[in-house]
């Protein structure tokens, strides 16, 4: 019930935090579906580079978060302390699942379907345009939605670099040993997990085309 | 009467990658023409190479030998995708593109070729009437709700969409039962004659081959045994061509 009354008390700022979260997420989402749909696309035109490309977007999957941010404070251009830094780290963290689905989502697609496409008189662009990509749209957007739900809570760790984000409310908590603030971020973090989780999974069903 | 398909000497070796298939010949010196209002079957055991002359005829595979002569003209001087907007081609089963519906999978060829709306519209209505589909019943239907011989019906119309003179048939009614078989040979029996195109169908049935071809060449290991009409093919000593009949008596 203090939760509530704490909620009520700093409506203004806990507004402005869940705004810098959704905000995070959102362009850092959007970048990260620029770069990676691509990325993915043309992993399915030049086979041999997918190993050196997903095998680098794994492994920058295992640095620890707290760590990336870290590393990338120092950085010329991407660096430096804010959002900027913190949207660069949560690109790196959403491409692998986009590039890996849209890859994946492409190369599962029956290649006698592609075969049927080319055999109509199908340039390659339109045999993607098509073809390719409406097929692969669920599992593409599959790849987004994980994107998403992790870059959710990762975000909470942008506070840390003064990106601001209802993690603010967690690091203050954790540095004042006090649970209830340590709640009023994380509370509303996971609820944005699941509304984002649920509402892409809607978007997801309009896309299975059987 | 000028052929609209020529095939002279083709050849096709898979590309050697060092593999134990590398450097396989599967179609060697093949050679035929096809004149328009003429079905030419191309018989053949699984393996034989008849599927992979078709897809040279239509360049979905690169001929490493001869040459294809569409209309006159040389194939091999055309962009790939133009020339296969001008070829008909219709596959067993899975031809048809699931996330379309009917309407948009005969449309597909006009629309790439920039065809208006309302001409794709009323072209797909009189094709799906053609092929015996109602066009207010199956336009907006999807692949996977429609029956077999449904679908292939489908993929004929589709085949048909911006008339191209030249049909490639790839063991159309090969999955179906053999009552939808039998009406939809009977039904493309009648085809041939309305629509006067060269066409090159391949089955494994020479039934089918009997029923629906012009002439009929019989493919053994890549190379064409024998080109002939039904009843040459019925006098013939070839061993591959008893083998056949015999099959099918």
């Amino acid at each position: 019930m203090s939760l509530i009354r704490f909620y009520l008390s700093n409506s203004r700022e806990v507004a402005g935090l869940l705004g810098q979260h959704v905000l995070l997420v959102l362009v850092s989402t959007a970048i990260a579906v620029a770069i990676g749909v691509p990325v993915g696309i043309l992993l399915t035109r030049r086979p041999s580079w997918r190993r050196p490309v997903l095998g680098l977007a794994n492994v920058f999957q295992t640095i620890p978060s707290l760590a990336l941010f870290g590393f990338l404070i120092p950085l010329p251009l991407l660096g430096g302390i804010g959002a900027r830094t913190a949207i660069a780290a949560l690109v790196v963290y959403a491409l692998l699942p986009i590039v890996r689905n849209t890859y994946t989502g492409i190369v599962g697609i029956d290649p006698a379907i592609r075969e049927a496409g080319r055999g109509m008189g199908m340039t390659d662009g339109e045999l993607l345009r098509l073809v390719e990509l409406p097929l692969a749209a669920a599992v593409i957007l599959a790849g987004i939605r994980v994107a998403t739900v992790v870059g959710v809570g990762t975000a909470t760790i942008a506070a840390a670099i003064g990106a601001g984000g209802l993690g603010v409310y967690i690091f203050r908590g954790v540095a004042v040993v006090d649970d209830r603030l340590i709640l009023a971020g994380a509370l509303p973090a996971a609820l944005l997990a699941l509304a984002a989780d649920g509402l892409l999974g809607l978007v997801e069903r309009r896309f299975a085309w059987r | 009467m000028t052929a609209v398909l020529e095939v002279r000497g083709l050849g096709y070796e898979l590309p050697g990658r060092g593999k134990r298939e590398g450097g396989r010949v599967l179609v060697d010196d093949v050679s035929f023409s096809v004149a328009a209002g003429e079905t030419l079957v191309l018989l053949g055991r699984s393996g034989s190479g008849k599927t992979t002359t078709l897809k040279l005829i239509n360049r979905l595979l690169e001929p490493s030998g001869g040459e294809i002569v569409l209309d006159g003209r040389p194939a091999a001087g055309v962009a790939p995708y133009r020339l296969r907007r001008g070829i008909g081609y219709v596959i067993q089963d899975v031809g048809l593109l699931p996330h379309m519906t009917v309407e948009q999978n005969v449309g597909l060829v006009p629309r790439l070729e920039g065809w208006a709306p309302a001409r794709i519209s009323a072209r797909v209505r009189e094709l799906l009437a053609l092929v015996g589909l109602a066009p207010d019943q199956f336009a907006g239907r999807r692949p996977h709700e429609l029956s077999g011989g449904q679908r292939q019906r489908v993929g004929v119309a589709r085949a048909l969409a911006v008339d191209p003179p030249l049909l490639l048939l790839d063991e159309p009614f090969g999955a179906l039962d053999p009552i939808t078989r039998a009406e939809l040979q009977r039904e493309f029996k009648g085809l041939e004659g309305r629509l006067g195109k060269a066409i090159v169908f391949v089955t494994h049935d020479v039934r089918e081959g009997f029923l629906l071809g012009t002439r009929i060449g019989l493919m053994q290991e890549g190379r064409l045994v024998f080109l002939g009409t039904a009843e040459e093919f019925r006098r013939s000593t070839h061993p591959e061509v008893r083998a056949f009949l015999e099959a099918a008596a």
